[in-house]
């Protein structure tokens, strides 16, 4: 029997043949760390008496809170700076950007390693291949200063996207719509083994980031997506980093990306996955383009494209917030910020920001938010019965200049605008 | 007598422990005062130790934010019952030392408010003159539970339980 893409990682971490239900305890090749845990890292590790084993392959990111929003938050990133130089470890202070983004842009990230992440979105590697999953601070402490982690092989799902996306929709039409199908349990304990084939293969990094991350609201524990296309060009991918053809799969479920339509998360659950069309007109008072999910150069772009000579509907605020300094800069190089701005958009520091309602953002009661970040949870962005609808950046910029749940098409053609 | 608190389906860490409540947010000695502040106001004000948590399927899901479980630690829940659990939370109570027990059954049969005992070593747990069987927690979570968590398990003996 064949084994799927998490039990050859997993196999080569261990030394041996591992297959799905083993308990493991393997080597990690880096350790992710976020501001909001930072606090509780140090206490345990300072509990354990311990200091990271190999400081090389501990990042930690300021992004959560970035900047500060307060004086507690001030004094926990002081905290992480200090400890920073003084263990030797690498920090990605304020402004740099959103930690997955940063992980992958830095090359911390690689075909074939394990990564884990104090954040659940710690799927993201797998977009490189890499087993990435995310884990709470007394895990990552332990990671840390062993070196190692506990884990069970996963059971893998199979989800295979086929052909090319018609013009408008998106990697992240096609997530919502794998969420969908997967449902927001289907996929617990397991790896999501993504196959891109028949034309999909040319989804980019940054689209296959987009995957690989709303793995997690499937409830998966890794997001892996077999290698192809732009990856392999870009990275050193190992002869034994494919699934076997004969590998043992939970479930296998298949999306035909020429048939997809754009898509969109009704709150308050991820998996309420509809058409845009069955909530299109839906009032919006806010719109954030930018997270881990969504906020790279081509979701910049994206956005740009439709807001180029249109103006972001009174009364509505459209939040854009660049995934990290690279995409800022980039954005600010081609033009694409310019756009952005003359259609009404506030931009914030490159981070996490409104998405989990800490800063930046917060929605007041009765308030609709549409976002391309990856949770609508109740409550999650600000007062309780606030709406957070999930969708593109391309439908987000729409719904904006439109002031209600829109896709570019419903807009008005541009001459007849200025007309 | 311990009573237990019961919420339905899909109880996310962001209704356990509203991000904008973070330790770093508010500081690390009121965190826990907000749990459930948005889903059950009072909570935490009420939740006396020992009370047992009651929840429907897949309980947890969302951030791997460790202090959601971390807040009802420190509250004084020691055990939670569920139909099924999100893969970060389950590890997570595991590494604090709340058991995590599973069965449709049980948490079908519990109601709000409930007075009841709960052996946490060999899931019995009694209401009134009813007996109900929950799964004991695994060896590993055993070993590690008999050191207080994970942390306290790896601090002692250097290495992972079933090592």
């Amino acid at each position: 029997m064949g084994m799927t893409l998490a039990e050859k990682i997993l196999s080569r971490k261990a030394g041996r043949e591992v297959r799905a239900g083993e308990l493991l305890v393997v080597e990690v090749d880096q350790v992710m760390v976020v501001d909001s845990i930072a606090g509780s890292f140090f206490k345990r590790l300072e509990y354990l008496n311990a200091t990271p084993r190999y400081p090389e392959r501990v990042s930690i990111v300021i992004d959560h809170v970035a900047p500060a929003a307060n004086l507690e938050v001030a004094k926990a990133q002081k905290e992480i700076r200090e400890w920073g130089h003084k263990h030797g470890i690498r920090v990605f202070d304020v402004g740099r950007g959103v930690c997955h983004q940063v992980l992958v842009e830095e090359g911390l990230a690689q075909p074939g390693w394990v990564v884990v992440g104090s954040d659940s979105h710690s799927t993201t590697y797998g977009a490189v291949g890499a087993f990435g999953t995310g884990m709470g601070a007394t895990d990552i402490a332990l990671a840390a200063a062993s070196g190692r982690t506990w884990l069970r092989v996963p059971e893998s799902v199979k989800v295979v996207f086929r052909g090319r996306p018609p013009k408008g929709v998106t990697a992240k039409d096609a997530a919502l719509e794998m969420v969908r199908l997967l449902t927001a349990e289907g996929a617990t304990y397991m790896a999501v083994e993504i196959h891109l084939v028949d034309g999909a293969e040319t989804l980019s990094r940054g689209e296959r980031m987009t995957l690989a991350n709303l793995t997690v609201e499937a409830g998966a524990k890794a997001g892996l997506v077999v290698p192809s296309g732009e990856i392999l060009e870009l990275y050193r991918v190992p002869d034994w980093l494919y699934p076997d053809p004969d590998a043992r799969y939970v479930r296998e479920v298949e999306i035909d990306l020429s048939t997809l339509t754009p898509r969109v998360s009704v709150p308050f659950y991820v998996d309420n996955v509809q058409e845009v069309a069955a909530v299109r007109g839906k009032r919006v008072d806010q719109v954030f383009i930018g997270t881990c999910t969504n906020g790279r150069i081509e979701d910049l772009r994206a956005a740009a494209e439709v807001l180029r000579g249109r103006r972001v509907a009174p009364g509505v605020r459209l939040l854009v917030i660049p995934a990290s300094s690279q995409v800022l800069e980039e954005a600010a190089r081609d033009g694409t910020l310019l756009t952005l701005l003359e259609a009404g958009a506030t931009l914030g520091t490159p981070g996490c920001g409104p998405c989990m309602g800490r800063h930046m953002g917060v929605l007041a009661p009765g308030e609709v938010c549409v976002s391309t970040s990856n949770r609508n949870f109740r409550g999650r962005m600000g007062a309780p019965d606030a709406e957070i609808y999930l969708a593109s950046p391309r439908v987000a910029a729409a719904s904006a200049v439109a002031g209600y749940i829109a896709t570019p098409e419903d807009l008005l053609p541009l001459e007849e605008a200025h007309a | 007598m311990p009573r237990v608190w019961k919420f339905g389906d899909q109880i996310n860490t962001d209704d356990i422990l509203p991000g904008k409540y973070a330790p770093f947010m508010v500081g690390e000695d009121r965190f826990h005062t907000f749990a459930f502040a948005h889903l059950r106001p009072g909570f935490a004000q009420e939740v006396r130790p020992g009370d047992i948590l009651v929840f429907g399927r897949n309980a947890g899901l969302g951030s791997s934010r460790e202090y959601a479980p971390e807040a009802l630690k420190r509250l004084g829940v020691r055990a939670v019952i569920a139909k099924s659990y999100a893969r970060i939370f389950f590890r997570n109570l595991v590494n604090l030392g709340i058991v995590p027990f599973e069965s449709e059954e049980v948490v079908d049969a519990l109601e709000d408010g409930d007075e009841v005992e709960l052996d946490l070593e060999t899931g019995v747990l009694v209401r009134g003159g009813e007996r109900f069987a929950l799964r004991p927690p695994p060896p590993f979570l055993l070993e590690a539970l008999r050191e207080g968590s994970l942390l306290d398990y790896y601090k002692k003996h250097g290495r992972f339980p079933g090592e």
